[in-house]
């Protein structure tokens, strides 16, 4: 018995911004969105076989937050869904099991957060243990800043190579129309720039944004009927890493190297990682093992628009459009999930099956 | 219309002090720190976890292996907060490390307190610095303190700084295993209204109940909605709405609860005004509370016009207008 | 059905209380994990992944607890899920752990939820009225109270059977050792005289608050068929969502609810769910429920869903037991209940559930909804093989 293929057929996102004005539930970055990746692919919301959200309730600051978010879909006649408190890569992850039953055959993922209805890098400190770290308030920046020492002092990157993929970034999100940070930038100019938290500088942190994405899974019949040139998921893989920040190998991300390996990465051209951070890009191509040939984020990634809960999917999209705009036959997306990328998703994909 | 103008936000505060049971092994953690020491666990690969876990990182088995640790250490690493955060360790700036006690193998994450980040550097020894009054908790240790170079030698399990301030007078209520520790969690939020219930909210500051009609299914909202639930789209036409209605269905609240900002028991009922396609929540006063039917005809109480603002508590409550009740029909579709 | 099949093969569950002060977050879930992999005969190193279920994470005030709990939850290395679902949460973690081996993926599967509610305080969690509104929420009873009072009017019930529910689920809550409330003495008079805290829901007709967790371990054909004990089939699942409020929505017996049901039968192939199925672990937060979801489920026809419980139907002995394990009336750890539905259901068919086993159950019905009764998510369970496949 061969297990079906699956495909991204389809991918919108809302304007990343540093404050949106509408509300935490979504509705408003949402429902333009779902209309656009909807229409795109020629479906309607009765089209779609499972419905797959991702978002989290201490960024609304409201228990249930995602639920209204339903409204945005118009869920009358009721819909077949789920909902992750996870970036919404891994709500993909779950849609593409669904389809992988054979019980419906296509498959709407989308991800929202407001980060600007409260103060990120505080609330984030709520991720950590509860009981022996988080009563600190470590913020997420002072964490990453830990992590990007390890690896300053082990020799393992730079602040030169730091700065350098904040400027391919900034340069590469010039193209992007969606992106909330671009910019021609120099290596020397950046590090001119005093530190925000030595030993990070403002380039080295992604922007605090609200946004929302969206994308559509199809099976294998159901995609070439959608889409020209699906982009045909050939992995998808995730792992977790301790919560006891100690314990973790900070500098190497074993999780993300266990789910590349396992996805698989051979002949991948373009790779959209999920960097919040200029050093965990470092990390995340190493742990891949990138060479210097593959194309790293042209959309600028996370460093150039974070929005969270869909920053990972986003990723995905992004990857994914490579393919579907004929201009690659084998990329690589990757998402993370928790402090100091605790947790990480690698979905490759190409173009011909 | 109201025109074009900044949807509506105000401040969200959540805020709860949350009390967590800590179990054996944090509850041992927590009860050393009280006494001023610290204790760690020892893991399926011999390392010393401090602070502890509970489970194996590698094999997730459960861990009972305690050990006394230093109360020095050596930084690993460390990142420079110039602008703390509230509730963060120490209120001017510092420096967040993690710091591998000696006789831990795993670094702990705190706060050291050097005037500017040219003192930190990895590799620097530090010490615990106690707080006054310890209660079991990780924050019974105020924060971390270098080592100057010369007393940096040894460094022991056995090494006390001998600096802390004495401990308070210990109770007998001291003396049992500390259980439980309470960890504040509070936030502060800006809350938006949408786009079209800021309209309603602008309405109702002038005493207008203002619904919206869907596009799609020509349904009236009020308030009106980002997305009508049935059609996702916004909601449009606008329509004022009288401020007389049916009681569809309701409950007599008589329970208390924390957070509580109407004094029980009062009527919670749903309220579908005229002309409306849906209810919403509001109180019924004005008869007893056993006198409120479904089909009840009602009509707002006001509260005085000085009293208004951008809210529908600007209707103090519903009150009966001794109309005969509404026939089941006219509102069983609004159940 | 589902290209791969899946089987439960074993079930944990905590001593369920208002207050588990002995153990931590972690420690209460590796209760529930403990057992549910002794119950399978499976450790650590078979479990492919895992997936956590639990309600909002304003009740313990962590974001993302899987996070911390990586380590307890023996996800560490491994992929884990985070699902939530409103109050359906537990099910909905049972239904995605099923998909990952029904989708082919992984061959044993950890489902795990739980909810600390002694960390907080859900009536406050739940009733956080932001800027703008009527504070007039009070909690989910108070949210549900107006719809069970439109469910009296709609079906003519007479007023005490929400108090026979009661008196029936503690009875059974009675005979099963995890309960938090174990109360044999109830009676549908007590009940009645007990005080009316959301008019018309009285205090012995309302869940209790409890901290508790709920494991369960499923696998594929193969792992199943090798099992030392008896396994659970799952037969089918399903899930359903709509929006909490629209115009001329049916608060009372829900669209997404009926049409879960109408999926999951034709899934099963099961036509008249009364004689088919065994027994029933259904959600019933508040006694009323219990006749409201029979007809939603369709057990019943619309409006005559309280005769069968009037009847004694849905008692042990009944045409369908409904909640032999004393359901959400009995013991309420928010985030696990949806899961300890599905695993009571499980326990029956695969004839594990002790003093509280209906004879011969060979077909079950877990069944979770949350929200404002918007979010359902059920599964049927079986002894034998779906379709008769041995």
């Amino acid at each position: 018995m061969t297990d079906p293929d699956v495909a991204v057929v389809g991918f919108a996102q809302a304007p990343n911004t540093r404050q949106t004005y509408g509300t935490t539930n979504g509705v408003e970055m949402l429902v333009p969105i779902l209309h656009e990746v909807l229409d795109g692919t020629g479906l309607t919301k009765g089209d779609i076989g499972f419905w797959c959200s991702g978002s989290s309730d201490y960024l609304a600051g409201r228990a249930f937050s995602f639920v209204a978010a339903v409204d945005a879909i118009g869920a009358v006649p009721p819909i077949n869904e789920s909902h992750v408190e996870m970036d919404a890569a891994w709500a993909l992850y779950e849609a593409w099991v669904k389809i992988r039953t054979g019980q419906v055959d296509t498959a709407l993922v989308y991800g929202f957060g407001k980060s600007s209805a409260g103060d990120l890098r505080r609330t984030l400190a709520l991720q950590l243990d509860p009981y022996t770290t988080a009563p600190l308030w470590p913020d997420s920046v002072g964490i990453a800043g830990l992590q990007a020492r390890l690896g300053l002092d082990s020799g393992q990157w730079t602040e030169q190579d730091m700065a350098a993929v904040a400027a391919r970034c900034r340069t590469d999100a010039r193209t992007n129309p969606h992106a909330q940070i671009s910019g021609a930038a120099e290596v020397s100019e950046l590090l001119a720039e005093p530190y925000l938290a030595d030993p990070l500088r403002a380039h080295d942190c992604a922007p605090i944004t609200d946004g929302a994405s969206a994308v559509i899974l199809a099976d294998a019949d159901r995609a070439r009927e959608l889409c020209a040139r699906p982009a045909w998921i050939t992995g998808l893989e995730h792992r977790m890493e301790s919560g006891n920040l100690g314990a973790r190998e900070l500098t190497t991300s074993p999780s993300t190297a266990g789910a590349a390996r396992a996805a698989g990465t051979d002949g991948v051209e373009v790779a959209e990682l999920h960097a919040p951070f200029t050093h965990q890009e470092l990390v995340l191509r190493e742990a891949i093992g990138l060479g210097d040939e593959v194309r790293i984020s042209p959309s600028g990634g996370a460093l150039c628009a974070n929005p969270m809960f869909a920053a990972g999917l986003t990723r995905i999209g992004e990857a994914a459009r490579r393919i579907m705009d004929g201009s690659a036959r084998r990329v690589l997306a990757h998402a993370t999930s928790g402090p100091a990328l605790q947790q990480n998703l690698v979905c490759t994909m190409e173009g011909h099956r | 219309m109201t025109g074009i103008s900044e949807p509506l936000s105000a401040p969200l505060e959540v805020g709860f002090d949350y009390t967590r049971s800590l179990g054996p092994v944090l509850g041992r953690f927590a009860t050393a720190l009280r006494q001023r020491r610290i204790e760690g666990v020892r893991g399926s690969d011999g390392r010393v976890h401090v602070p502890v876990v509970e489970y194996d990182p590698i094999t997730a088995e459960a861990l009972d292996d305690f050990v006394e640790v230093g109360q020095q250490g050596t930084v690993l690493s460390w990142s420079w907060t110039p602008h703390p955060l509230e509730g963060q360790p120490l209120a001017h700036a510092f420096a967040w490390a993690l710091i591998r006690l000696d006789g831990a193998d795993t670094p702990l994450l705190h706060a050291v307190d050097v005037v500017s980040p040219q003192e930190m550097h990895t590799g620097m020894r530090v010490r615990v610095r106690w707080s006054d009054a310890p209660v079991g908790s990780i924050r019974d240790i105020a924060c971390f303190d270098p080592v100057p170079d010369d007393a940096a030698a040894g460094g022991t399990a056995a090494d006390h700084t001998g600096e802390a301030p004495p401990l308070p007078e210990s109770t007998s209520e001291q003396q049992e295993p500390v259980a439980m520790t309470t960890t504040p969690v509070h936030l502060h939020y800006r809350h938006s209204a949408s786009p079209e219930e800021s309209q309603y909210l602008r309405a109702l500051a002038e005493g207008r109940l203002i619904g919206q009609r869907c596009p799609a299914c020509g349904k009236v909202y009020i308030p009106p909605r980002g997305a009508c639930p049935t059609d996702g789209v916004p909601t449009t036409d606008e329509i004022e709405l009288p401020d007389a209605g049916t009681v569809t269905t309701f409950c007599i609240v008589n329970v208390p609860f924390l957070g509580q900002r109407i004094k029980p028991p009062y009527v919670a009922a749903y309220v579908l005004l005229d002309g409306a396609d849906i209810p919403f929540l509001h109180l019924v006063l004005g008869c007893a509370a056993e006198e409120v039917r479904m089909g009840m005809r009602v009509r707002a109480a006001w509260k005085s016009r000085d009293q208004w603002g951008t809210t529908l508590e600007n209707i103090d409550h519903f009150e009966p207008t001794g109309e005969p009740d509404a026939p089941y029909e006219s509102y069983a579709r609004h159940l | 059905m589902s290209k791969h099949l899946a089987a439960v093969l074993g079930t944990g569950q905590t001593h369920h209380a208002s207050r588990r002060t002995d153990v931590s977050m972690g420690g209460l879930c590796r209760e529930a994990i403990d057992r549910a992999m002794a119950d399978a005969g499976l450790d650590w190193p078979d479990i492919d992944a895992v997936v956590l279920g639990k309600a909002p994470d304003l009740f313990e005030g962590v974001m993302m607890p899987e996070l911390p709990l990586a380590d307890a939850l023996g996800a560490t290395g491994k992929p884990l899920i985070r699902v939530h679902t409103a109050g359906s949460v537990g099910g909905s973690t049972g239904n995605v752990a099923a998909s990952l081996i029904e989708g082919g993926v992984h061959k044993r599967v950890l489902a795990v939820a739980f909810e600390k509610q002694s960390e907080s305080n859900a009536m406050w969690a739940l009733s956080i009225t932001p800027p703008f509104h009527m504070p007039v929420g009070a909690g989910a009873g108070g949210y549900f109270a107006p719809h069970v009072r439109s469910y009296i009017r709609r079906s003519g019930a007479p007023d005490h059977i929400g108090a026979v529910v009661a008196a029936k689920d503690r009875r059974n809550g009675s005979r099963n050792p995890w309960a938090h409330l174990r109360q044999s003495d109830l009676s549908v008079e007590s009940v009645l005289s007990s005080q009316m805290l959301w008019d018309p829901i009285r205090y012995d007709e309302t869940c209790p608050s409890s901290d508790g967790a709920c494991a369960v371990v499923l696998g594929d054909e193969d792992t199943a068929d090798g099992s030392p004990g008896s396994v659970a089939w799952v037969h089918a699942t399903s899930m359903r969502t709509e929006p909490t409020t629209y115009a001329g929505r049916d608060q009372v017996n829900p669209q997404a609810g009926r049409e879960a049901a109408a999926a999951l039968w034709k899934q099963a192939g099961i036509t008249d769910p009364l004689s088919e199925i065994d027994t029933a672990e259904i959600y019933v937060p508040f006694s009323w429920f219990e006749p409201m979801w029979l007809e939603n489920l369709g057990f019943a026809q619309e409006g005559t869903g309280w005769k069968l419980t009037e009847a004694g139907e849905t008692g042990i002995g009944g045409r369908l037991p409904v909640n032999p394990s004393g359901g959400v009336l009995s013991s309420n750890p928010i985030g696990a209940s949806g899961l300890l539905r599905f695993a009571e259901a499980a326990m029956q068919v695969m004839h594990r559930a002790g003093e509280h086993q209906v004879p011969g159950a060979r077909t079950a019905l877990g069944h979770a909804y949350g929200g404002g009764s918007q979010y359902f998510s059920m599964w049927i369970v079986g002894t034998d093989k779906p379709g008769g496949r041995r």
